[in-house]
């Protein structure tokens, strides 16, 4: 059972405002989902080796080089706020 | 025209029977005259798509044509298109316009394909009816009142409605297959790793894999041999050849055995399903397989299994969308300080089931519930993946239904997570063993759609492709056209 406090907690590790309104219903819906998955608490699984990857694949490597070029212009045309070349935010040191 | 498969259009560009200009404005037009009540497409792009019919028209002249080129087709909105918007069906990214183009579009660009639009899909992938857009559902051309499946609901609509010649997609618990068979077309999801996933936006990224919807098995190898391959901006790709599929599914279909799984055919499986999935297999034994029964002994677990994984990395994933240098900021952001700031981001930015995952994913990685849930979970993801591979000892490919129920009414699953989630209970485990799969029609419920499934083990696309071609060839479920998109 997940209350409450529980999803205030949760959404404020997630950075995540979860309104008033919303807070009973994301309730009592995170409630059943746990529930579906506390399922898998009782599958035996000792000795069984967890699997992050499917095919177990390992990840490549490649040299450590630069190979991208400055575009910095061009990515900040999607920023929301930008001064002099600055993305803003709220103050962050008092 | 559009009643034609891809591959025939292919043979008609090349015998100059029709050029790439009139097929492009064919198919533009047809969304013009269906998209407002489908709503399929997120965004057409008319203008680009004109010019690559155009720059189609003389590589075609010149001699230098691919099977795609001049082919019109439309991306999943997950999918980076430079100076084009990119918007994952999300509030978040409404006004993204990507700096580069995904591994996937790149290629189909290069091999001349033409580019209608971005199709419509559940908010960031996550949702199995296309009722989590940010831009509203999409409606299945079979039955307007019924959803077409989701995640990539857009691209299904798009191809049962012949309003392009085939669509690409992504598939992390069944979003290919599942949409294909609740609209009646051919949905391929590749081995993981087959397909880059560079510029595919990110969901969960050790089950997500982009693959296709088309009208035909052929036309899937065609669209697949072009966008397959290894990409070093995707360090997860495999470094494998990529076969002449489209060549691979004439050869001599000889000593195939099938796996059907008993547990897929007990509770859950609605009737009329059943039935026609029995019928197709049937065929499938006419046609020379020999069928099998199996069991997969933990594929029940399969939605719990992936109700931890998925969500645990959708939320490490999503926590990049936070307003700052991309994506949805609120009017009132600045005012507060800088958590504030994030939380009312991400909280209005978001829709309701992106907004449950993320939680649940900061739940199960938690201090106290990581080894409970999420280590767990890993280790029955092991199970369920050994499960597939033991069966691939005796059998070459497995059988069975895609879905447990036909298209449900839009709304009728909105307020139930967990009802939701059910429909994909057949095709998740094909995404937590990392292989690959596909959804083929293969009959009607009530005028609705039912999808067989195939699956197959690691890099055994060729082997798919080439059954589910071969039951094309015999069956004609796949060039049924929905009443009024005759």
């Amino acid at each position: 059972m997940l209350t409450i406090d529980d999803i205030r907690k949760l959404a404020d590790l997630a950075r995540l405002e979860i309104t008033a309104g919303e807070v009973a219903d994301v309730s009592a819906k995170l409630t059943a989902i746990v529930r579906l998955v506390d399922e898998l608490r009782s599958v035996a699984t000792a000795g069984v080796a967890p699997m992050a990857h499917p095919l177990d694949q390992k990840q490549r490597l490649r040299a450590d080089v630069v190979t991208e070029r400055d575009a910095h212009e061009r990515y900040q045309r999607n920023a929301p706020a930008v001064e002099q070349g600055l993305y803003l935010v709220p103050k962050v040191i008092e | 025209m559009h009643d034609k498969t891809l591959a025939e259009l292919t043979d008609a560009l090349h015998s100059r029977r029709i050029s790439a200009v009139e097929l492009t404005r064919h198919f533009l037009d047809r969304i013009s005259r269906f998209d407002d009540k489908l709503n399929a497409f997120i965004t057409v792009t008319e203008d680009l798509a004109l010019a690559q019919a155009r720059a189609a028209d003389s590589r075609i002249a010149r001699g230098e044509a691919t099977p795609l080129t001049g082919i019109p087709i439309a991306h999943k909105d997950i999918f980076c298109t430079a100076d084009i918007k990119t918007s994952c069906g999300s509030r978040m990214l409404d006004g993204f316009i990507s700096p580069y183009d995904a591994a996937v579009v790149e290629r189909l660009y290069g091999a001349g394909a033409v580019m209608l639009g971005k199709t419509n899909m559940d908010e960031f992938a996550m949702g199995s009816s296309n009722e989590n857009s940010y831009y509203g559902p999409v409606r299945n051309p079979w039955n307007h009142a019924l959803v077409p499946g989701g995640s990539s609901g857009g691209s299904a609509a798009a191809v049962a409605a012949r309003l392009c010649a085939g669509t690409t997609g992504t598939d992390t618990g069944g979003s290919i297959r599942q949409p294909a068979a609740l609209s009646g077309i051919t949905g391929l999801k590749p081995t993981y790793g087959r397909v880059s996933r560079y510029g595919m936006v990110a969901f969960a990224s050790s089950l997500d894999q982009a693959g296709t919807l088309t009208q035909t098995a052929e036309d899937a190898a065609l669209l697949l041999e072009a966008i397959a391959g290894v990409d070093a901006r995707d360090s997860t790709s495999l470094d494998s050849e990529v076969p002449r599929y489209s060549r691979l599914i004439n050869e001599p279909w000889e000593n195939v055995s099938i796996g059907v799984p008993e547990n897929f055919f007990e509770k859950g499986l609605d009737a009329g399903i059943a039935a026609a999935i029995e019928a197709a297999l049937q065929e499938l034994a006419k046609l020379g397989a020999k069928l099998k029964r199996i069991r997969l002994h933990n594929v029940h677990l399969s939605i719990p299994a992936y109700y931890v994984v998925a969500p645990a990395e959708a939320s490490s994933n999503l926590s990049r969308f936070d307003g700052v240098r991309y994506g949805y900021r609120s009017p009132d952001a600045l005012r507060g300080d800088i958590n504030t700031f994030f939380k009312r981001n991400r909280g209005e930015g978001f829709g309701p089931e992106v907004k449950r995952r993320i939680l649940i994913g900061t739940y199960v990685l938690s201090a106290g519930y990581y080894d409970a849930y999420y280590l767990q979970a890993q280790k029955v993801r092991r199970l369920i993946s050994d499960d597939f591979a033991r069966a691939f000892e005796t059998v070459d490919l497995i059988a069975g239904p895609t879905t447990p129920t036909p298209a449900f009414p839009i709304g009728q699953k909105t307020g139930d997570p967990i009802a939701m989630y059910l429909n994909d209970i057949y095709t998740i485990g094909a995404n937590l063993a990392g292989i690959p799969a596909l959804s083929i029609p293969c009959g009607f419920v009530d005028g609705a759609p039912v999808g067989m499934q195939l699956v197959g083990p690691p890099l055994g696309e060729a082997a798919l492709l080439k059954a589910a071609h071969r039951f094309q060839s015999a069956t004609d479920w796949h060039r049924r056209i929905p009443r009024g998109y005759e």
